[in-house]
């Protein structure tokens, strides 16, 4: 029998190997394994503490284990989406008992540890989320599809044998058994994969064109620059499986016909390079990756960029430029990547999540995941969801799915229970979608039509709090410090919409403003050279499209409707109301509150910075916006 | 490629696949505004000014990027095109600084001319400028970047033409900026001030600082003409207003330099309005020069001619070319030695070439570089050998950089590093002085492996065999020793420049001029003949020479045993043909050389000389041996722009003009005989050389009817065969390469088609012991070898100039 080693295995082995490595790495009858979520979100919010308790724990209970006749595994492992029940812990029985605890310290993974690993007693108060044998899962995984993540949070994504045992490689085996490149790239077709950066591209088209450019050398890369505020589902990915990237490469590799790759992933994600980097060094020890991959004469070799902190590196003419040491700025399309890319040489380019379906689609078929999603949307989703949701987190769902089931069934509704207002999808190239458009359904074209874009999966909820003109200018305040500087119409055209903006929400917005936001937004969507350009103006256009009424409170009334623009604020007391308790003096940071005691105070509006402390400590609401 | 069938407003045209619809919209006469477009450039679509409508696309395109599709119909003046046209120049000009009254570019800025176009008058868009410090650091332009639009097109010329990457975009968003690394100041930057940002700059954010507040473009005069400092030969406008250059321009018409200058041609010219420029014939009176009229120094130079003639004999008079003259000046400079019955006509400052012209005259016969500058481009290898081309003929090493971005293979092999060190695909790190032992290695390593030309051996060469058997495997092995690379880095290089079907050798004055550099020259042309890269495109042997007019000096028999087109005095039936000519009797007594009379065989016959341009006295190691045999002579006449070194020694200066102040024909190293214009006449009494010498003849006796240069060159093409066909009228903007046999002829790329001057191309063996004593005379040398480099010429002009600080 073939045993786990470093050695090279073949293309005839793999599949013994990976029976090998289910049996070695599938849960004994007495084992209980503990697995810490140490994602960088995991370790953020202490995630090494807890592993450490747990691993005291161990000791500390080893004689009790021995007695029950346990064995306890403790292992890290990715992010598993849920973001606010960070430090997850999760404690896995024999026969898919899973019970996992959010929000853990580290004595309270002793009292897992105690109460649980070894009483067999779940802790109830602390369970986020439970899966038994043949039930469905419910809560908020209940609505979800996992494909790309489906390794998240369940693997340890240190050890390569963990994604093989969970039938990884099979996809690559697939295509390297017989499969031409041709076909490889047909089944891609078939699937109905579409890009899941933002711009929504058939990846079976977009590979075909590689695959057709008559070149020797060509190259395939992932792009890894994830960018827009709010989004990490690609660091997630990286961080929490990073063979199906790999995997996926490597077969996007064999389908177009190049021998070399690059992964540009941006240098804030340092975990994500590291896990990166031994994942490959695994693989190439395995003879999955480089030289003449599984003894099939195949070769391909793979690099790490680390991006320089330019969000229009995510654009792919600028990633490239970036990667050939060049400063990353976009260059015209035609001539294409997949004509002339990296080097001169044709060259595919796709993001973290499109590669990670790769392996899934390959080793299922096409048919399978095109079983799954809308009509010209296949296969699923993987979205950040963030703002003013219960629950955020990562999350994957498959296409169809409408916005509603999104934010109240899966994210739990708004904090608060407070009204929803708008989820802004998209991130700088996205807009907003009003209430009246919650059951729009998830695709590529239907958020389109909305006025938003799919976009690489960012989606922000807000609620009545948040003010949708000063959530405009923020995006636009991004773009513009993130514009390149080539083209004029986003260079110049953004910073006066900016301006527009910041004149907008201090108060001092004038009657033709809006006209003007219109217009300049048209230029700028008409007249920029990349994506970047063409979709800035997006956030500011749908505002207007959904909450004109904002827009014009703010330049016409001068007001805030949403209490949030301070220039647009003025706090005052009302002394029918005001006891005089000085709470609200004491908490003022700057003196502007005066007031004897048991008697109304008032507020000097000249000293008062409006940071609205006094609000949140009044307990009469004496204190008016 | 198939043609591709569009509209354009209107009108149908076929264009070829690939084209651009800005290309093809300029083919209509359309004129679509562009910013950032320079059609050397890649590409770049970032002013969007030139956005068209393409009908049934979903939004407006940039022609300048976007390709001709069959069928497409394209609206480039439509509602929509104008309004996005004008709201992007609104945006622009609500960031630029609206100073058009006091801007220098007024009249020919780009984006005044394109609001006006589009009645963009005053500006809706108000908000935040930029402000930047001015950049005056350097001596010669003003960069304002509150002006910059950011078209990218200096960053472009700057990266990819000259390769000196003092620019880049930097900062993001608003705050986009073009400068160099780390905000520093230009002159702390990798500039070479070669000033082709300034010239292709469409506002006024790049400025020479000698235009500044001389004039508008309406108020100034532009002539073409030629540079009068390296034998490149680029093609430049001179601006001038009130008698005054103020600026200098390139020719982007020029085959030559297509637009692109270096520093010495953008900025060296300033030396015309020098306060030091000779204005009035000087004499001698006792030790002090005293100004006098044409007549008294005409008069007493003709006399004191007329008197050693007649004492001392014809022989007793010699006369010094400069190689920055005209080719009329030169011929008739030597017709006049000859017509008073002395060969002794030379340049002093060709002497550093003189291994060059050794070395190639053995091999081929003849002496001029073999290929023209255009073809390296198209060249598949570049072997490139002890030479620094970026910094002695820009031009040269801006074509070579042309050529490796449309993948050539460049070998380079160098003791120093240069500037193109970085890009070549093979480097080799040769010691200094064994450049002869690496290109011997080389053909060594090609014999071996069976990658030599036997066809051309055959039938275009001989003395392959000694050649051959000069070349066993010691070579190899010794040539490691000498030049200290390894034999994978040798073998590899080798094998690469052999395998290309056209490979060219281009090695620079730092190379050629060193001691052996004939030895080079020949190891270089055993090359170039072995592997057959010799008498077609894309190939050959490029030396080129320091000096402007080096080539058509030499072409006019300024030389002591050749006459016009090196046609050999010692035959009598060339003597005869010019007695004919010229109306006098030839002497058969070959003249001497510089060489020789400066190195004292000649001083003893010698009694007057007339040295024309030159500056022999500070030219060179041997300074003070010249100086001591210049003194020593009984008169001595100098024609000259400067008070030089030689001028001090003169009984009689006369004030020469400069070459932007008279007209003639100039070869440059690619044997284009081009047209000089005159922009400017001299100052003060300064006269040019041609009519000085034409006047001189006239009061010795001879009955020239020269009324201007080009009646001498008329007289030059009935003389030489290979200017036969060449005349004014024909050598138009572009000038003509000889050998241009007769009227109808196009003039001749390449040299050596079929036939080598000298019959068959011939291989010279060198021995190892050369190669080996060569490296250590080199070391030992190394300093004295630098400082014969030929550029003392130059420096008269250049130490008088802005350049001098370079």
């Amino acid at each position: 029998m073939l045993k786990v080693t470093n050695s090279k295995i073949s293309l005839d082995q793999l599949s013994a190997y990976r029976e090998r490595c289910k049996e070695e790495f599938a849960q004994k009858a007495d084992q209980v394994i503990i697995l810490v979520g140490l994602g960088t979100c995991g370790i953020a919010a202490g995630g090494a503490p807890v592993m450490q308790a747990i691993q005291d724990e161990l000791l500390v209970q080893a004689e009790a284990i021995k007695q029950r006749a346990l064995d306890v595994v403790v292992r890290s492992t990715g992010c598993a989406g849920m973001c606010e029940a960070e430090v997850m812990v999760e404690v896995r029985r024999p026969g898919g008992h899973r019970t996992m605890y959010g929000q853990v310290k580290p004595d309270l993974a002793k009292r897992i540890f105690v109460e649980d690993v070894v009483g067999g007693n779940p802790v109830e108060d602390l369970i986020v989320h439970r899966e038994e044998p043949g039930v469905k899962p419910g809560g908020v995984l209940a609505k979800q599809l996992r494909i790309a993540l489906d390794n998240c949070g369940y693997i340890d994504p240190e050890v390569i044998e963990h994604y093989i045992a969970r039938d990884g490689y099979t996809g690559l085996e697939r295509a390297l058994s017989g499969m031409s490149s041709q076909e490889v790239v047909e089944e891609i077709k078939r699937s109905g994969l579409r890009g899941r950066g933002g711009g929504g591209f058939s990846t079976g088209l977009k590979w075909e064109f590689t695959h057709k450019a008559p070149d020797e050398k060509k190259y395939v890369l992932c792009n890894a620059d994830e960018g827009d505020p709010g989004a990490f589902m690609d660091r997630s990915l990286l961080e929490g499986d990073p063979h199906a990237v790999l995997e996926g490469m490597i077969i996007g590799a064999y389908a177009v016909g190049a021998d070399e790759g690059y992964i540009y992933c941006r240098a804030e994600y340092p975990l994500a390079i590291n896990r990166l980097r031994l994942a490959m060094k695994q693989a190439e020890e395995k003879g999955l990756l480089g030289e003449n991959i599984l003894g099939t004469g195949f070769s391909f070799d793979l690099h790490i960029k680390e991006g320089a902190g330019a969000f229009v590196c995510g654009e792919e003419t600028a990633l490239i430029a970036s990667i050939m040491g060049a400063r990353g700025m976009p260059s015209p399309r035609p001539p294409f990547p997949a004509q002339r890319g990296l080097w001169a040489k044709p060259t595919n380019i796709n993001n973290v999540e499109t590669w990670a379906n790769v392996p899934r689609i390959l080793a299922r078929g096409s048919d399978w995941f095109a079983g799954i999603g809308t009509e010209n949307s296949k296969g699923t989703k993987v979205f950040a969801l963030a703002g003013r949701i219960k629950k955020t987190g990562l999350v994957e769902i498959p296409m169809g799915l409408t916005l509603r089931e999104i934010v109240f069934d899966i994210g739990g509704g708004i904090q608060y229970d407070r009204p929803f207002k708008a989820v802004q999808i998209g991130g700088p190239s996205g807009g907003c979608i009003p209430e009246s458009l919650l059951d729009t359904v998830i695709d590529y074209d239907s958020l389109i039509r909305a006025g938003a874009m799919m976009g690489s999966g960012g989606m922000v909820v807000v609620d009545e709090t948040t003010c949708m003109v000063e959530l405009a200018r923020y995006f636009m305040k991004f773009v513009q410090s993130e514009s390149c500087g080539k083209c004029v119409p986003c260079r110049e055209g953004t910073k006066q919409m900016l301006s527009i903006m910041e004149r907008i929400v201090s108060g001092k917005g004038e009657p033709g403003d809006i006209g003007l936001l219109e217009e300049l937004s048209a230029v700028v969507k008409e007249g920029s050279l990349c994506g970047l350009g063409k979709t800035a103006p997006n956030p500011v256009l749908t505002t207007l499209r959904y909450f004109r009424h904002e827009f014009e409170a703010h330049v016409e009334d001068h007001r805030c409707p949403s209490g949030v623009c301070r220039a647009l604020m003025n706090f005052f007391i009302d002394p029918e109301k005001c006891r005089g308790c000085t709470r609200c003096s004491r908490i003022c940071p700057v003196g502007a509150i005066t007031g004897e005691s048991k008697k109304p105070h008032s507020i000097d509006a000249d000293i008062c910075t409006k940071c609205r402390l006094c609000l949140e400590k009044c307990r009469f609401e004496a204190i008016i916006v | 490629m198939s043609a591709i069938k569009l509209t354009i407003d209107g009108k149908e045209l076929e264009v070829a696949a690939g084209t651009t619809i800005l290309q093809a919209a300029r083919e209509l006469g359309i004129d679509l505004p562009t910013l950032c477009h320079d059609p050397e450039l890649p590409p770049n679509g970032a002013c969007r000014l030139c956005v068209v409508e393409v009908e049934k696309a979903k939004s407006l395109v940039a022609s300048c990027v976007t390709p001709a599709a069959p069928g497409m119909v394209v609206h480039t003046e439509s509602e929509r095109v104008v309004r996005v046209r004008r709201s992007i120049l609104s945006l622009l000009i609500a960031n630029h600084p609206l100073v058009c009254i006091t801007c220098e570019q007024t009249g020919s800025c780009k984006l005044q001319d394109y609001c006006y176009r589009y009645s963009v008058t005053e500006n809706e868009y108000v908000g935040e400028t930029k402000e930047l410090p001015l950049d005056s650091s350097n001596a010669f332009f003003v960069r304002d970047m509150t002006k910059c639009i950011l078209c990218g097109i200096c960053v472009g010329k700057c990266q990819e033409i000259a390769g000196a990457g003092a620019i880049d975009f930097t900062m993001r968003g608003f705050i986009t900026n073009v400068g160099p690394a780390y905000e520093d100041k230009i002159e702390d930057s990798t500039c070479v001030f070669c000033g082709l940002c300034i010239d292709s700059c469409p506002v006024g954010a790049l400025v020479p600082k000698a235009l500044i507040g001389k004039g508008r473009p309406w108020q100034v005069e532009k002539t073409k003409t030629i540079c009068p400092y390296c034998g490149v030969g680029c093609g430049i406008y001179l601006q001038t207003r009130d008698n005054e250059v103020i600026n200098v321009r390139p020719d982007f018409d020029s085959p030559v330099n297509r637009g692109h200058l270096c520093a010495r041609g953008k900025f060296g010219w300033d030396y015309l309005q020098s306060k030091e420029r000779l204005t009035t014939p000087l004499i001698r009176s006792e030790e002090v020069f005293v100004a006098v009229g044409w007549e008294e120094a005409f008069g007493l130079i003709v006399d004191n001619l007329k008197e050693i003639r007649s004492s001392f004999g014809p022989a007793a008079l010699m006369g010094l070319c400069s190689p920055k003259a005209s080719n009329e000046e030169s011929y008739i400079f030597q017709k006049l030695f000859r017509s008073l019955g002395s060969n002794n006509v030379d340049s002093y400052s060709r002497h550093c070439h003189a291994p060059a012209v050794e070395g190639m005259t053995r091999a081929f016969g003849g002496a001029a570089m073999t290929n023209s500058m255009e073809e390296l481009v198209s060249a598949e290898a570049i072997f490139l050998i002890e030479a620094d081309p970026l910094k002695t003929h820009p031009i040269i090493g801006y074509r070579i950089r042309e050529a490796i971005r449309q993948g050539t293979c460049l070998i380079a092999a160098q003791s120093e590093d240069t500037g193109l060190s970085d890009i070549a695909s093979y480097y080799l790190q040769i010691k200094s002085g064994s450049a002869v032992a690496l290109a011997n290695a080389f053909a060594a390593v090609i014999l071996e492996e069976n990658l030599y030309n036997p066809k051309f051996i055959n039938k275009r060469t001989e003395g392959f065999a000694a050649y051959s058997s000069s070349l066993g495997p010691e070579v190899v092995r010794r040539s490691l020793e000498l030049t200290g690379i390894n034999e994978e880095q040798l073998r590899s290089a080798a094998r690469a420049f052999a395998t290309a079907n056209s490979a060219a050798i281009v090695s620079t004055a730092g190379g050629v001029a060193q001691e052996g550099g004939s030895l080079l020259v020949t190891a270089l042309a055993n090359l170039a003949l072995l592997t057959g890269n010799l008498g077609r495109e894309n190939c050959g042997l490029y030396l080129p020479y320091s000096e402007n007019n080096l080539q058509g000096s030499a072409d006019m028999g300024t030389l002591p045993a050749l006459l016009t087109g090196y046609q050999p005095l010692r035959e009598k039936t060339v003597r005869d043909h010019f007695s004919r000519a010229w109306k006098v009797e030839l002497s058969e007594q070959p003249g001497l050389s510089a060489a020789a009379l400066f190195s004292g065989y000649g001083n003893k016959t010698v009694k007057a000389m007339l040295v024309m341009g030159e500056n022999p006295a500070a030219c060179g190691e041997h300074r003070e041996a010249v100086t001591e045999v210049l003194r020593n002579l009984n008169f001595l006449v100098v024609q000259e722009m400067f008070m030089t070194e030689t001028a001090m020694l003169a009984d009689v200066i006369l004030p020469a003009a400069g070459f932007a102040e008279k007209m003639g024909t100039y070869t440059n190293v690619e044997r284009r005989v081009q047209l000089n214009r005159a922009a400017i006449v001299p100052p003060g009494d300064a006269r040019p050389d041609w009519a000085i010498l034409t006047e001189l003849a006239g009061r010795l006796g001879f009955k020239w009817e020269y009324e201007s240069p080009e009646d001498i060159s008329t007289e030059i093409a009935a003389l030489t065969p290979q200017y036969a066909g060449i005349s004014y009228e024909r050598i138009g903007a572009k000038g003509l390469q000889w050998p241009c046999p007769h009227s109808e002829h196009p003039g001749s790329k390449y040299l050596y088609e079929g036939r080598f001057q000298r019959g068959l191309g011939l291989f010279t063996p060198i021995s190892m012991d050369d190669q080996a004593k060569l490296l250590f005379s080199y070391e030992e040398n190394r300093s004295a070898g630098k400082k014969t480099l030929c550029n003392c010429l130059s420096d008269s002009m250049r130490n008088r100039s802005v350049i001098s600080k370079l």
